[in-house]
């Protein structure tokens, strides 16, 4: 699905990876580990074609991202730092936009993504009266909206209770299961019933610091 | 209603009416710079001379400039709300086209910040004591001279959101690029008063506006996905 090959990036002269290749296929679930710092986050935006600074190549189903672009976008979603939520605008407003930017409507299915996220009854509330683990909430109802083959999460556990926990760890399960894949960033020990490959940035610095 | 795709059109058209929810639930970034506008102006005859004819001869000067500087006050809530919450990179990464989205959304802001401005003009210009026959220019001359500042201060935001306050940075980069809309609007102003038709400068600004929707919005996408790199 995406495969990468001599990816190097490196951010004020300091080297964050270098000849990173990976290929992920279809219905896997693959974590990026490394302490605070060690580039999880660069890795994922240049992965999701927001940083440009990078050598090396991106595929998506074998060709570059480049040429693939139209494909690329509407097969990836990426699910920041940031909420990507409007808090003057109530739940079901952002969740319709995002919809649209996706290319469909569908109101039922909003409703349904919200009720799954514990949100029932919360739709027309401005998000700047919700918690910030129900606005996390909403972020995380585009999940079951979005109609993208891979899924990347930079810490997408972030200001989860328990239960918020536990339903993302099934949820980024089923995907795996229909034949989705997972890319995904936390400090959280993942508890998936499916096998889940690593990229370790700390090995990777550890075993160039040894070889130069 | 189950899942059905909506095309371009049906994005674009949710693009727009997200801006101008957004705007309306923060009447702060909608009222401020036409309080701003309303307010620079009518210090003009407390500062300088009140009498009719000093004023009717810095009219259109004082109108136009207050209108860009409130354009460029508007600007700041372009793209800094949707740069925080991220909103700006799932729009970066969406399969739809920038260029539309991008246009969509300075038309949403102009509808409810630029249009204001324009309506409220001949109010002023009377206040200033601008003779009758000058108003139409000058509200067709700010009818299409602010959709042209909205983008030229658009890109301009766009390459300074991701540096927190942006303010003066923001008026040394658009102000040079506005001068040409002031001095056809101001002209066309100043000809209306002379007795002579001001078609051929209304012209120019519809130019200056044709040019803008169909190249700033390639600036606008460059300019973005360099601030949020």
């Amino acid at each position: 699905m995406l495969s990468v090959s001599a990816l190097h990036c490196e951010r004020d002269e300091r080297v964050l990876f270098t000849g990173l290749a990976f290929t992920i296929a279809a219905g896997e679930v693959w974590q990026v580990q490394g302490q605070n710092g060690s580039g999880k986050t660069t890795l994922l935006r240049v992965l999701c074609g927001l940083n440009h600074d990078y050598s090396g190549g991106i595929f998506w189903q074998g060709d570059t991202i480049t040429r693939q672009a139209e494909n690329f976008r509407a097969g990836v979603f990426y699910l920041g730092h940031s909420p990507a939520i409007n808090k003057a605008l109530t739940p079901l407003q952002n969740l319709r936009w995002f919809c649209a930017v996706s290319g469909f409507a569908d109101d039922t299915a909003i409703t349904a993504a919200l009720a799954e996220q514990g949100l029932r009854g919360y739709g027309e509330v401005p998000c700047h009266h919700l918690s910030a683990g129900q606005q996390r909430r909403v972020s995380l109802a585009r999940l079951a909206l979005s109609p993208a083959l891979l899924w990347i999460l930079d810490e997408p556990f972030t200001a989860l209770d328990r239960h918020g926990v536990a339903a993302l760890e099934r949820q980024i399960a089923a995907k795996a299961h229909a034949g989705g894949s997972v890319l995904l960033t936390t400090h959280h020990p993942l508890q998936l019933d499916c096998e889940v490959k690593r990229i370790d940035l700390d090995a990777r610095a550890r075993q160039q610091a040894l070889s130069a | 209603m189950s899942r059905h795709s909506v095309g371009v059109l049906g994005s674009l058209r949710a693009t727009f009416m997200r801006e101008l929810l957004i705007i309306w639930r923060s009447p702060g970034d909608m009222v401020n710079p036409l309080m701003f506008f309303v307010i620079a102006v009518s210090l003009f005859p407390l500062g300088g001379d009140p009498s009719p004819a000093y004023l009717s001869g810095i009219a259109a000067g004082v109108v136009w400039v207050t209108a860009l500087l409130a354009v460029m006050l508007s600007m700041e809530s372009l793209f800094r709300g949707d740069y925080e919450d991220g909103s700006l990179e799932q729009l970066l990464l969406s399969p739809q086209p920038l260029y539309f989205h991008l246009l969509a959304k300075v038309a949403g802001h102009w509808l409810l910040t630029g249009l204001p401005l324009v309506l409220l003009s001949p109010l002023l210009a009377m206040m200033l004591a601008l003779p009758e026959q000058a108003y139409a220019p000058l509200m067709l001359g700010l009818l299409l001279g602010t959709p042209t500042l909205n983008l030229i201060g658009a890109i301009g935001m766009a390459l300074t959101v991701g540096l927190g306050r942006s303010g003066l940075l923001l008026a040394v980069l658009v102000l040079p690029l506005s001068i040409p809309v002031l001095v056809f609007g101001t002209g066309m102003v100043q000809t209306a008063l002379a007795g002579l038709p001001f078609t051929g400068l209304a012209a120019l600004l519809g130019a200056l506006l044709a040019l803008a929707l169909s190249l700033a919005p390639l600036a606008i996408g460059a300019a973005l996905r360099i601030s949020v790199n």
